[in-house]
């Protein structure tokens, strides 16, 4: 898109910068990549009043240019480097009026940066309402940038910051904050020399971050580190020393230009509404009734879409069957791609409800707030309380889960909590569950109300919870710590979610799963498709040929002809030699040849299962009908001991493998995705299998 | 007399710190030498803890609390 100038927002997390970027672009966003890392780069366009179109990305929410996470780090980069395309014209950084001490901090450090710089005085409103009072000229003057007072989530001032933008200096204009040369004279001019550096802060925050980024070259990164040997620079206390600097700047500077009535800190409603959401008792009572309504909600309103959604789905397949010629591109076509695309669009109702609540508890601050109640007890099994919102989001599905443990900063916090979120019991268990429960537990109650396929399942539930605890608590000692883990965040004031955020973000995740997860989905259900359509040798055609005889077609009907075929040609097929090839490996477990093709074809995604029992025991088709495929695995007898295939101990050792094993693609993709190394998702792979492989094992050889 | 040590609603000077890499952390959100902290809750199962500082609450864990000497 053409663009004639580039703005970017800076700002401290909870200051309105997102409610600010929505308001400045409205619907004319556009998500991205930066480059080189997975860091959502969101980027918009703004019309200004004189008719030019302004560019503004949305850096991630930091509280300074030293970056304490990955997505941090970007906002260095992007302002900095002056060779990145995305380096802006103006840095527009937005502070929050009713905090203005802490947020000034990332101010001086963007504006001794040198870049054009206007201020965005955020929740005017909210500071009226605590007292504060801003001489807006005298601030303005003092820093020597435009000063726009705004209220973003009343879109007030909205007008104003557009007409500052407009009339932008190309050059930077602000006062100097504070004497960076003084923190490391020899070191700074030296590098400005070396590395042809013009700013002095650009260069001392070189010297602090060369090891990290990415834009100076290896031989100017070994320069810097030579020539902090040789001026004994110590990165740490530096950064002490301009950190005090820095706040003796912003003390003075609001001594001058703002009164604050001194209200007591527990009078405000905040504080009111934390004595019950965090009480010793009530805090957690509060906070699991809350995450039941969630379940409940996700379950209940999706219910409908989902079905929706398979509905659709079913018919656009059955009408391509019908418009397209017969032929095996058809097939690829409407069974491969479309069935694999029917997979990952059926997860999109539970996958906007999960983030729709997530996005309305972050928003609010409650989130923030679990974090802090948690804390010590996910500490204790080597998590974080930040761990808190991915596991409980694996309920509903692991893919958007891990994506949101970006919030975790301690990397091998990180680390544990994407690793065990999938062990979750996850939506796409559930099928496979209620099928196999069905099976061998009866249907009856004990104790009066404790129906017994109930307590099966949330024994499920539970057993899923104690297993990632237990796997976190090993992995704690497996994993070596990269950095001192700590817990120092902000517990923000409560607010009123912001409903369009909330609909952006929704929208957001359910466009990046689609389309990240989506592309691994297609193909391995058409790697699936091709393994389930075609066998070795001439075997289809000899099955062909056999049911053509005469001896089938008078005794069948067609349909009954049709599904023995199809039943032989799977176990002929190459799935069906694999099933046949894993059966000495899963014998053990008690599973047989056609369990074997499900667990193979349920390595794509786990509600597969059911669809596969039904091709395999040829019920007409319709995945469905539980009840069918249901008398069909009950009728199902082994043929040698004429014994019934599914017994208590092999449903029970199925369900045991599904709890345990890596049986998503989707799920393997994005932790590819969040860690950028395969190393992450194969060895997750590998654990769960061997888990899953034990666990069935054991389970089947107690039940026996 | 630590920070860790101070019970809720109780207001202390921050003096100087103990560890230097936390003390970069705290400083940086607005917890550095001659700020006024107010303990305002301990989380319910006794750590972390929330503070007020800066005009804004912030939330750390004791054995971070216990790096800040109060005056």
């Amino acid at each position: 898109m053409n663009t004639d100038i580039k703005v970017a927002l800076v700002g401290n997390p909870n200051t309105g910068k997102s409610t600010l970027f929505n308001a400045l672009t409205g619907l004319n966003q556009k998500i991205g990549n930066f480059p080189g890392v997975t860091v959502d780069k969101k980027t918009g366009v703004c019309d200004l009043p004189d008719g030019r179109r302004a560019q503004v990305i949305d850096l991630p929410g930091t509280y300074s240019l030293y970056p304490k996470s990955r997505d941090e780090s970007i906002v260095f980069s992007v302002l900095a480097d002056k060779s990145n395309p995305l380096r802006p014209d103006l840095a527009v950084v937005i502070l929050d009026a009713s905090n203005l001490k802490r947020n000034l901090l990332l101010y001086t450090q963007v504006a001794d940066l040198k870049i054009p710089v206007i201020v965005a005085l955020n929740m005017m409103d909210l500071a009226k309402k605590a007292d504060i009072t801003i001489d807006v000229n005298a601030f303005a003057q003092k820093l020597g940038v435009p000063v726009v007072p705004i209220s973003a989530r009343r879109i007030e001032g909205i007008d104003k910051l557009k007409e500052a933008i407009t009339h932008a200096n190309k050059i930077a204009l602000q006062e100097d904050t504070i004497d960076v040369e003084a923190i490391a004279p020899q070191l700074v001019a030296q590098i400005s020399k070396e590395i042809n550096v013009d700013n002095p802060y650009y260069a001392l925050q070189l010297a602090h971050q060369h090891e990290t980024i990415n834009f100076i070259t290896a031989a100017e990164s070994d320069r810097i580190e030579e020539l902090e040997h040789e001026f004994s620079f110590h990165s740490q206390k530096a950064q002490a020393s301009e950190t005090i600097a820095r706040y003796n700047f912003i003390n003075d500077l609001l001594y001058d230009t703002v009164t604050k009535k001194e209200t007591a800190h527990d009078q405000t409603i905040s504080n009111k509404i934390d004595k019950i959401l965090t009480h010793k008792t009530f805090g957690f009572v509060i906070f699991f009734a809350i995450l039941i309504f969630i379940f409940q909600s996700i379950f209940a309103w999706s219910a409908y879409p989902m079905k929706l959604i398979a509905d659709s789905f079913v018919w656009i397949q059955s009408s391509l069957h019908r418009v397209l010629p017969a032929g095996p591109l058809t097939n690829l076509l409407v069974d491969g791609v479309i069935a694999g695309l029917s997979g990952v669009m059926v997860f999109i109702p539970q996958i906007t409800i999960l983030f729709g609540f997530i996005s309305i508890l972050e928003d609010t601050g409650y989130m923030s707030r679990v974090t802090f109640m948690m804390d010590r007890i996910m500490r204790k099994v080597g998590l974080n309380g930040k761990s808190v919102v991915p596991l409980i989001g694996g309920f509903a599905c692991a893919v958007p889960s891990i994506m949101s443990t970006r919030n975790i900063e301690n990397w091998k916090d990180r680390m544990i909590t994407i690793m065990v979120t999938p062990l979750i019991t996850c939506s796409a268990r559930l099928p496979v569950y209620t099928l196999l429960i069905a099976l061998v537990v009866p249907n009856r109650n004990i104790w009066w109300i404790f129906n017994l396929q109930g307590l099966a399942l949330t024994g499920m539930y539970l057993f899923s919870m104690v297993s990632a605890v237990t796997v976190a608590f090993v992995m704690k000692y497996l994993l070596k710590a990269r950095e001192r883990g700590y817990f120092i965040m902000e517990l923000p004031v409560y607010r009123m979610p912001r409903w369009k955020n909330v609909g952006y973000s929704m929208y957001d995740r359910a466009k990046a799963f689609v389309l990240q997860a989506g592309k691994v989905i297609i193909a391995v259900s058409v790697i699936l498709w091709v393994l389930a359509s075609y066998g070795p040798g001439g075997r289809f055609d000899r099955i062909e040929q056999k049911y053509k005889q005469p001896q089938y077609a008078q005794h069948l009907n067609p349909d009954e002809l049709h599904r023995a075929m199809a039943s032989e040609k799977l176990e002929n097929s190459y799935a069906g030699v694999l099933g046949h090839v894993i059966e000495p490996v899963i014998k053990p477990l008690g599973f047989d040849w056609k369990i074997g093709i499900a667990l193979i074809t349920s390595f794509a995604a786990r509600e597969v299962f059911v669809g596969t029992m039904a091709t395999i025991y040829s019920v007409n088709g319709d995945a469905e009908k539980m009840e069918s495929v249901q008398q069909k695995m009950h009728a199902a007898k082994n043929p040698q001991t004429g014994e019934p295939v599914f017994t208590v101990a092999v449903a029970f050792s199925l369900m045991m493998f599904y709890a345990f094993a890596m049986q998503c693609a989707s799920t393997v993709a994005v932790v590819y995705r969040e860690t950028k190394n395969w190393r992450w998702p194969a060895s997750q792979f590998a654990y769960m299998t061997v888990l899953a492989y034990l666990a069935s094992l054991i389970t089947y050889h107690l039940l026996k | 007399m630590r920070l860790s040590q101070l019970l809720v609603g109780e207001t202390g000077i921050v003096k100087e710190f103990t560890d230097l890499e936390m003390s970069v952390k705290l400083m940086e959100m607005g917890c550095l030498p001659g700020e006024t902290v107010t303990v305002s809750r301990i989380a319910p199962l006794g750590d972390p803890i929330a503070i007020h500082v800066s005009g804004y609450q912030l939330s750390l864990r004791k054995r971070e609390a216990s790096t800040i000497i109060m005056q």
